[in-house]
């Protein structure tokens, strides 16, 4: 290629300066830079298809299967994974395969329904006490202080033993249980983010309290919000099957990973298959939430992140 | 007559080491158009004085304990329900703040948060909204205002935040424009040309603009009137021409001689010695003349100084404080 000798080195250049055009016609938000980030992180992008091949293999899975997870056949009970049965049959002859798909069901299910109902509760509840301030908030908190001083197990299996046990109030009851710590983190982080000129600003531009909370305020801490969030969905899910385990949780024929997890333990030394297949699946959804979780933490706030 | 009319504003901190007086009886009025000046040391009460007009002050442990703030001769703004104050903040009386870098949520694009200001206050379709909203950024110097509208607040530099913040602040005409110190933030170029820009869309919308700033060159070149406050009380009042060349308080004298200047290069600057006094105490007279390092006559120790009118547009508080010269300035320090 020549050169024009009327063009200086620096016009022949410019067409070689790429832009990237799309970027730039739309505005890169926060959560798209934090989602770039996310990408790099290998753990945390395996960790989130580990999970969404959960959902899946735990929702869509039990319409695939041939077996209900109820069908006993007695004739069959307690064997080793073969073809028919690939992880097996437990003490009744229900198929193993199918009774870890629905538990998963279950157990995800609480881990998602009862972080949601704790987030809707707790960072409501936070950020109305973190701005409007003064004795509402310290009412609104020593309440919640309050609440965290009830042994949290005893009041959880008191309700459970109080009410029908049913799964919806298996969930309730997690969520309203989990919902403190959120408010608290939530409070804390809407007292300092309301001193930051935008609220100010957003005030002088005539808002209602409401919208601001609600438009300003929430978006704000939803980074640390949702970071919390996928740490409390694994914990949430240790509680559900710890209480599955004392036989107060989901109740049977209706299994959850906890439950399987005891019938495995009660079964352990001859049949270890039973106890370790959804020890196995659960110990990995946790392990994937929480790096995950960590992840998040990463690319939502990269300045924390190590090294 | 006067768009906006304050009377003897007080707004004290109630707080744990006693009562802050921070503003102390200050009554001043904007016309329709005018620019106001108020200026004074940190601490002077300027900031809350304007804070105060729009609510804007934490309560508790400020309150609004007297005055009166008449609004286009309707509304006291000191005494009006909060729904009334929502309605006029933003529509009539906006506000710009200092720090252009975090005035704006960095979560939402520049064009939700110009689109929701301006639909809180105006009934308009979304696209309506939209096509007033590229305008009025378009008014303030931003080009392809069509495409940058959709970016987010930190993809602006500061100066062009700053720019966004007063095209959010004029995109309804409000009738008075409140800047606090809108260009501390800046560098001194792009200080000139948000100045300019505020000055600019004030005559596009006939706003009245009050500009709170510590800066006296800025104040100088920008407002009709101006106040000095000192110790949340106004100390001297009048046009701009009364204040710089027909100045008569000690401390706006003071103030003056402490501006470095381009002729004196090398020679030592003057400054007032000592600190503003500590608002929590009572102060029965005088504040400046109770100034460390500063003597006075002594006549106005006990009671307090009244505000003397010298012309019809100049009022100047009374103060026998015989201001300390440079050479003794430079022996304290």
């Amino acid at each position: 290629m020549s050169i024009d000798p009327k063009l200086s080195p620096s016009e022949s250049r410019l067409p070689d300066v790429s832009v990237d055009l799309d970027s730039i016609e739309s505005g890169t938000s926060l959560w798209q830079d934090a989602w770039h980030r996310l990408r790099k992180n290998h753990m945390a992008l395996i960790s989130f298809w580990i999970l969404v091949f959960m959902a899946v293999f735990c929702f869509v899975g039990p319409f695939l299967s041939p077996y209900d997870h109820r069908d006993n056949d007695l004739e069959q009970t307690l064997m080793s994974p073969h073809l028919q049965h690939p992880f097996g049959t437990d003490d009744l002859g229900r198929d193993q395969l199918t009774r870890v798909m629905v538990g998963g069901r279950v157990s995800l299910g609480v881990g998602i329904i009862a972080t949601a109902v704790s987030l809707l509760i707790g960072v409501t509840y936070g950020a109305t006490a973190a701005y409007v301030g003064g004795k509402t908030d310290a009412t609104m908190m020593r309440f919640v202080d309050v609440l965290y001083a009830l042994p949290f197990t005893i009041f959880v299996i008191l309700l459970m033993t109080l009410f029908e046990r049913s799964i919806v109030l298996l969930f309730v009851v997690i969520g309203a249980v989990e919902w403190l710590t959120m408010a608290r983190i939530v409070r804390g982080q809407v007292l300092s983010l309301k001193e930051q000129e935008f609220v100010e600003a957003a005030v002088s531009l005539g808002y209602s309290t409401r919208r601001i909370i609600l438009r300003h305020i929430i978006p704000n801490v939803l980074g640390v919000v949702v970071v919390y969030a996928t740490l409390t969905v694994p914990s949430v899910m240790l509680l559900e099957s710890f209480l599955s385990f004392l036989g107060l949780g989901v109740q049977p024929p209706m299994p959850s990973w906890g439950s399987l997890i005891k019938l495995g333990a009660d079964n352990m030394i001859l049949f270890p298959h039973l106890l370790l297949i959804p020890a196995f699946f659960f110990s990995l959804t946790l392990f994937s939430l929480n790096f995950l979780g960590d992840g998040l933490r990463d690319a939502l706030d990269p300045k924390s992140s190590k090294d | 007559m006067a768009i906006l009319e304050v009377k003897d504003l007080k707004t004290y901190f109630h707080t744990r080491n006693g009562i802050v007086r921070a503003v102390d009886g200050v009554s001043f009025s904007v016309e329709r158009g005018e620019t106001l000046g108020i200026v004074g040391e940190s601490g002077s009460g300027k900031s809350v004085s304007c804070y105060s007009l729009l609510g804007l002050i934490p309560q508790p442990p400020g309150r609004i304990e007297s005055g009166q703030a008449i609004l286009d001769g309707e509304v006291d703004l000191l005494n009006c329900s909060e729904k009334t104050l929502q309605g006029i903040r933003g529509k009539k009386i906006s506000m710009i703040f200092q720090d252009p870098m975090t005035s704006l949520n960095p979560y939402l694009r520049v064009s939700t948060q110009l689109i929701e200001a301006l639909r809180m206050h105006e009934r308009l379709t979304k696209k309506e909204a939209l096509v007033r909203s590229i305008k009025a950024l378009e008014e303030v110097g931003i080009t392809e205002a069509s495409t940058r509208i959709q970016f987010y607040p930190h993809e602006f530099s500061g100066g062009m935040r700053q720019r966004v913040m007063i095209a959010m602040a004029m995109i309804t005409h409000p009738e008075i424009l409140i800047a606090d110190e809108p260009t501390t933030a800046l560098d001194v170029t792009v200080q000139a040309q948000i100045l300019e820009l505020i000055k600019e869309r004030q005559a596009a919308n006939n706003s009245a603009v009050i500009l709170i700033t510590h800066d006296l060159g800025v104040v100088a070149g920008m407002c009709d009137r101006i106040n000095v406050m000192y110790a949340g009380k106004i100390v001297e009042s009048g046009t701009a021409d009364d204040i710089f060349k027909r100045a008569q308080h000690p401390y706006t004298i003071a103030l003056q001689r402490s501006i470095p200047s381009l002729g004196s290069k090398g020679s030592p600057l003057y400054t007032i010695p000592g600190l503003p006094p500590d608002l929590s105490k009572p102060i029965p007279g005088d504040a400046f003349a109770m100034r460390e390092g500063i003597k006075s006559g002594g006549k106005w120790d006990q009671t307090p100084p009244p505000l003397v009118q010298v012309s019809d547009t100049h009022w100047v508080r009374e103060s026998d404080v015989i201001l300390p010269t440079l050479e003794e300035v430079l022996d304290v320090r």
